[in-house]
């Protein structure tokens, strides 16, 4: 068993220096920092020693093993634009981000839930057809429509909620948390649903599939006959056995609710890391830019490794089948 | 724990002062991005001078106009008897948020940081030889050789307290290329109209207005707190506008100003701004090296067409690369040729592209209001006349190096002009690419005595002569075509009607000057 964790640990960790190769290949084509630091009226020589003192003409190994280097000492530099030590800056907007992810992905699962079971209850209702319709728009419509949409409508129009920003923030040691103020709790409001609504109606079709699946299946029929009343076969019986994939996919899920805020938390002025990455890709703000990419490319990794670890607890045949490769 | 404590502290305070003073005027203001630094002199861009200066103060500064006008400096001269030395006389009775006075050695400490290593003011005092302290509120400029332009350059000059950099170490400026960062970028002690009570970057700044300002009796100074919130997004940040959740807004999207102006209490306030915008041509080598081409490139260019579905209506056509604030224009030199398709096709027949020619436009894409659709427009119109133009737009971040390294043929640039003088065009735009100057002149484009009579001005003191000679510079440069001039950018602000604030061609707000109706 620790073998394999071991293994998988092995893997992440070459994975993520394959993230950081590859962010650094890509910043070679996002242009060049130096007329954003210098301003128009810099000389030709300030340039040139500013891009030897940013070691720009360093050849691309030198500068991603130093980047390697530092970053396994969390040292991420400081950045060109805010002139601010780059962890500083993530672990500042990093609460902003984490706690719109958790209420998106709680908005998703508990509504897509509710709406899958009902859809699969009621599937030839007309309100099913016209919730399983009307979803399509949230797996069709890109993201920042959604969300100027949703502020035209709910902040300009009817004036109910705030079109930007995070509202009112307490501190909490490092935490600033937006979820104690009344300010908060409505701003959040219309991002969460933005960021959330594909995921919910992912989650919504895969329950409303997973339920007709088991619906069919003989121990329903069972627990008819038993004379059960309805509402324990569906929730007690069919729903929980559709869970177990859902929960897979919701978890997976998450780390692209966290990734995906870029365009959320830009549409929205919400202050956390996908706004700051965007402010980086425009400035050219390299030491921005790879902390961020390491940091989501480590997310996703801890996501993979936690959901595959959990499938070998859960599924034994699986952990036998590893075992046995291992000793052959 | 310690922005809690801050801001219960300033809520029991600002609690205090609503029980006393009968208005409280808060202004919410947004613009597209925030100020890159609190420290002064670390940066040299527009939205980080409009935050400074509701902080710190400089020498002397430009009104909501665009005229210089005394701040703490009153009154500056040459001397008689020598023109290389300015003296200023320093306001009295001034003093820091902190309490401490204003005196000639902060000004003599500040402008030495503002010309220190890591500074980015610096090139903007290249001419300074020497600052002294003549007395206690009397400071000496001294410069290499006469430098009639001295005071146009320190307008955003800011002015900080010697003592209170010796007591935080600030003495100087973060070098933001190096990935520095000091106490200041974070503090401030000015002794403007408003106090900074806490910051959180690109999020949201929250200043209230300093009780000992000196310009209290001079300007309205009703504002009382400002709340200023970076939105980046042009949609959000005029839904913000129009759901009441801010009072300004900066940058207002063209395409929505009409949607800002109908709406009941809010209104679109308009001014020239100081940028032009215009293409640079290869000077220098292929087809565009013929005067001709260049000519009808520039009669093809149908620039009312331009204002009036690009810009809808909000754009000034010019035919000179200068904005009309600054010294040398004139209407004549602004006036730009009619669209003539067919004079522009004769130009080309006699410059022997009868066919036309290919070509590659470098257009940036993030930069300019609408950069990439006037391009666009660009295309089309130099196919008329047979050019067959293919359209290249990338982010600022490309555009700019790709053009400084000479490679293009046929760009788009903007321009503002800082020290409001054609000096500042001719010595980045037109003089021939060598050493200091001329950085951004990779048309190839190079004449001798053009170079000459553009490092005269430096220190010509004969103001008559002086803009004789910036005449000739532009007769000259307008003769060979050199650049082709398409418009003059229109600022808009985006406000509540029961403000009273006129657009700063520099965009920049300054909120002592504002009033309610």
């Amino acid at each position: 068993m620790l073998l394999i964790i071991l293994r998988r640990l092995g893997q992440s960790v070459f994975v993520l220096f394959l993230v950081a190769f590859v962010s650094f290949m890509m910043f070679r084509y996002v242009g060049n920092p130096v007329d954003n630091l210098l301003g128009q009226e810099a000389t030709v020589e300030q340039r040139e020693a500013l891009i030897e003192a940013l070691g720009l003409n360093d050849p691309l190994h030198t500068q991603y093993l130093g980047f390697v280097t530092r970053a396994l000492q969390f040292d991420f530099g400081n950045s060109y634009r805010g002139a601010q030590p780059v962890a500083d800056m993530i672990l500042e907007r990093l609460p902003a981000t984490l706690e719109l992810a958790l209420v998106s992905a709680l908005f998703a699962m508990l509504f897509g839930v509710i709406a899958g079971v009902y859809t699969a209850i009621f599937r030839n209702g007309f309100s099913a057809h016209l919730i399983m319709s009307t979803s399509l728009i949230g797996v069709s419509l890109p993201t920042f429509l959604i969300g100027v949409l949703l502020i035209w409508l709910f902040a300009v129009e009817l004036g109910w909620l705030p079109s930007f920003g995070r509202g009112e923030t307490v501190q909490i040691g490092f935490w600033s948390t937006s979820l104690l103020t009344v300010s908060g709790l409505k701003s959040m409001v219309l991002p969460a649903i933005t960021l959330g609504l594909y995921q919910m109606t992912l989650i919504m079709r895969l329950v409303r599939a997973e339920m007709l699946e088991i619906l069919r299946q003989d121990f329903i029929r069972f627990a008819r006959a038993r004379g059960l009343p309805e509402r324990v076969v569906y929730f007690g019986h069919a729903l929980k056995n559709t869970l177990v994939p859902v929960i897979t996919v919701a978890g997976l899920q998450l780390g692209s609710i966290v990734a995906f805020a870029i365009i959320t938390e830009t549409v929205f002025q919400w202050p956390g890391v996908g706004l700051m990455f965007i402010n980086a890709v425009f400035f050219v703000d390299i030491p921005v830019m790879s902390a961020y990419l390491l940091l989501v490319g480590t997310l996703f990794v801890v996501i993979n490794l936690i959901v595959d670890l959990l499938y070998l607890a859960i599924d034994p045949r699986i952990r036998d089948s590893q075992l046995k490769r291992q000793s052959t | 724990m310690k922005s809690l404590t801050t801001r219960l502290a300033v809520g029991v305070f600002a609690g205090v002062f609503v029980s006393t003073l009968a208005s409280a005027e808060t202004i919410r203001w947004a613009r597209a991005g925030d100020s890159l630094t609190m420290d002064p002199h670390a940066q040299n861009e527009g939205p980080t001078h409009a935050l400074a200066h509701q902080i710190y103060d400089s020498l002397l500064q430009r009104d909501m106009s665009g005229a210089i006008i005394p701040s703490l400096a009153t009154e500056w001269a040459a001397l008689p008897d020598n023109p290389n030395v300015w003296r200023f006389k320093l306001r009295k009775g001034v003093t820091y948020h902190d309490g401490a006075a204003f005196d000639s050695e902060d000004v003599v400490f500040s402008l030495n940081r503002a010309m220190a290593d890591g500074s980015d003011m610096k090139e903007l005092l290249s001419s300074v030889k020497e600052v002294r302290a003549v007395d206690s509120h009397t400071v000496d400029i001294e410069t290499h050789g006469a430098n009639p332009l001295l005071v146009n350059n320190l307008t955003n000059m800011f002015m900080m307290d010697k003592g209170w950099a010796e007591a935080n170490d600030v003495m100087t400026p973060h070098d933001v290329a190096k990935g520095e960062t000091n106490f200041a970028t974070m503090n401030t002690n000015g002794t403007g109209a408003f106090k900074l009570v806490s910051r959180s970057i690109d999020e949201k700044t929250v200043l209230t207005a300093n009780p000992n300002y000196w310009g209290k009796s001079i300007y309205p100074s009703q504002v009382t707190e400002i709340i200023y919130t970076p939105i980046q997004s042009s949609a959000t940040r005029v839904a913000a506008l129009l759901s009441g959740q801010v009072d300004i807004i900066q940058d207002v999207p063209v395409q929505d100003l009409g949607r800002v102006s109908s709406t009941a209490g809010l209104t679109v306030g308009t001014a020239a701004q100081n940028r032009v915008i215009f293409f640079g041509v290869d000077n220098a080598d292929g087809p565009t090296a013929d005067l001709r081409v260049r000519q009808a490139m520039n009669i093809a260019i149908n620039r009312e067409a331009i204002k009036k579905v690009v810009m809808r209506e909000q754009s000034d056509p010019t035919g000179v690369i200068m904005p009309p604030f600054v010294n040398g224009w004139t209407a004549a030199l602004n006036e730009y040729p009619a669209h003539d398709l067919g004079k522009a096709k004769a130009l080309m027949a006699d410059a022997g592209y009868a066919n036309g020619f290919d070509i590659t436009l470098n257009c940036p894409n993030d930069r300019y209001i609408n950069d990439e659709a006037i391009c666009q427009a660009a295309v089309g119109m130099m196919g008329q006349i047979g050019i067959n133009v293919t359209l290249d737009a990338k982010p600022k971040a490309q555009h700019f190096p790709f053009i400084k390294g000479g490679d293009s043929d046929f760009y788009m640039l903007g321009w503002g002009v800082p020290t409001f003088d054609s000096h500042y065009i001719f010595n980045f735009l037109v003089h021939s690419q060598t050493g200091d100057r001329g950085s951004w002149n990779p048309t190839g484009y190079s004449d001798s005595a053009v170079d000459d009579m553009i490092v005269s001005l430096e220190s010509e003191t004969d103001l008559a002569a002086r803009n004789a000679t910036i005449a000739k510079i532009w007769a000259a440069i307008q003769a060979q075509q050199m650049y082709l001039p398409i418009h003059n950018q229109v600022l808009n602000w985006g406000m509540k009607d029961s403000i009273e604030f006129a657009v700063q061609p520099e965009d920049q707000p300054h909120f002592q000057f504002l009033t309610f109706n």
